[in-house]
């Protein structure tokens, strides 16, 4: 819940500017890019992605870290995934 | 993984172990909390005390969001959740921290509607699946997820959905970093500051503790080198006897935050008189409420809840932990009757929790690198 996941922005969503398309270690879901509305962005660009929600944008070196930050966690992670994989934001 | 790298680079570490040691000055000892639980992960799971010389502590802080909510808000929650008209929805951390009467697992097991989410925006679209039936969010967590709590409110209300609510638990970090530094109990002589808290609420919040407090705070990314390099940013200003803000996270945290984030919060939530925090006790403007102008979507409003303060069970020592005045080993149930698959205590729920990442990763013995054992000898 409180781990920021990187996700790399695939599409923006055509009717609904809010949403974008991310890819999550090839997990893809709708997420909310809302709090961005300052400097949205684009796909190709990576987000850290909080409960649904990107908090903020960060460059590719920092996904990764970000994402091997959160290997090394395991379960707790696992989780993260799994619930992601679950959530239908639409 | 060649990005990776640049943040785990071990000749860096020793490096920075040197550069930190050397700092030290002889007979004085420095006691250093990190905030957040993300960090405390990292330093166990790096090992990163064994990079520090004797005289440095690590004190880990109160910053898990599940690790701090009181058992009577669990079962407050636990009384809306059986109420039929109810469809009670919770991120999955929740769900093993234990009430007085177990938890949302223990209650989903013998029946009642507890369904586990992601996103609060999942809750809303149950409640959009579910027009005859209430559905409650159970909104816990500090700044990082409080604007998906208020963005998720207000989309609600642009779609004028009717039965979405908010059981709303969100902390503050600052009143809880204040409470510990008026506490008689620890003397701390500077904070490594969330990375992700720090996101949202940027670093001038901070600015107290540098100026009032005349404590340095370094805000921190969550790669080893990254608290590494903080906790020598806190050395070095410290032996130039400086104390001052710093952003050693400017990667990812804007010294200004998220203004967007902020504004939903402001427009959705007020803050509490006082709320209780698990082992900390109660604390005045530590928490968040539903704004009167949102009533129609806060379960309190909603629903008669409780609000019965139980007490921590006797055995568990979370409070000494969270204010860091104990180490989690020294709690007398840590991995004999509290552990990660039945805790007692919240800081033994949740990774984030200092319990469970030492129990996780128990660094009993120590060995320090060379350059960190050589401090205070010149």
């Amino acid at each position: 819940m409180c781990l920021g996941i990187p996700g790399e922005v695939v599409e923006i969503h055509p009717e609904q500017p809010d949403l974008a398309k991310v890819n999550v270690s090839g997990v893809k879901r709708l997420i909310n890019i809302g709090l961005l509305s300052d400097d949205p962005p684009k796909p190709g660009e990576w987000v850290l992605i909080h409960v649904g929600f990107a908090l903020s944008k960060i460059d590719e070196a920092e996904a990764a870290a970000a994402m091997e930050f959160l290997e090394s966690i395991g379960q707790a992670y696992e989780d993260e995934i799994a619930a992601l994989r679950e959530s239908l934001i639409e | 993984m060649r990005f990776v790298d640049e943040f785990r680079d071990a000749d860096k570490a020793h490096a920075l172990a040197a550069k930190i040691a050397a700092l030290c000055e002889p007979g004085r000892s420095y006691k250093f909390m990190e905030v957040c639980g993300g960090h405390t992960h990292t330093i166990y799971k790096h090992g990163l005390e064994d990079y520090l010389p004797e005289a440095i502590t690590l004190v880990h802080g109160p910053g898990c969001p599940v690790c701090v909510i009181p058992m009577g808000r669990v079962d407050d929650a636990m009384h809306l959740a059986a109420r039929p008209d109810v469809i009670m929805t919770s991120f999955g951390d929740m769900m093993r921290v234990p009430g007085s009467q177990g938890s949302f697992f223990d209650a989903k097991a013998s029946g009642t509607d507890i369904r586990m989410v992601y996103s609060p925006l999942d809750s809303l679209k149950i409640a959009r699946q579910n027009p005859d039936r209430q559905v409650v969010f159970m909104a816990i967590g500090f700044e990082t997820t409080a604007p998906s709590t208020a963005m998720t409110m207000l989309r609600a209300a642009a779609e004028g959905l009717s039965n979405f609510s908010v059981f709303c638990n969100h902390v503050t970090i600052i009143p809880a970093i204040k409470a510990i530094l008026d506490s008689p109990d620890l003397r701390l002589d500077g904070f490594i500051g969330p990375g992700h808290v720090s996101t949202v609420i940027g670093c001038r919040p901070y600015e107290f503790i540098a100026r009032d407090y005349r404590k340095p705070v370094v805000v921190a990314g969550f790669e080893p080198l990254d608290i590494l390099q903080s906790i020598y940013l806190l050395m070095l200003q410290l032996s130039a006897g400086r104390s001052e803000v710093e952003n050693q996270y400017s990667r990812v945290v804007p010294w200004d935050g998220n203004v967007v984030a902020l504004k939903a919060i402001g427009e959705t939530m007020e803050l509490r008189p006082y709320f209780e925090w698990r082992g900390l006790g109660f604390i005045s403007h530590s928490a968040l409420r539903v704004r009167e102008k949102y009533a129609a979507m806060d379960a309190e409003r909603l629903f008669s809840v409780p609000g019965v303060r139980v007490a921590d069970p006797k055995a568990c020592q979370c409070g000494e932990v969270l204010k860091g005045v104990l180490k989690p080993w020294e709690c007398k149930v840590f991995g004999t009757a509290c552990t990660p698959e039945t805790p007692i205590g919240t800081c033994m729920v949740s990774p984030e929790g200092a319990c469970a990442a030492y129990y996780n990763y128990g660094r009993m013995n120590r060995s320090r690198v060379p350059e960190a054992a050589r401090a205070g000898q010149s």
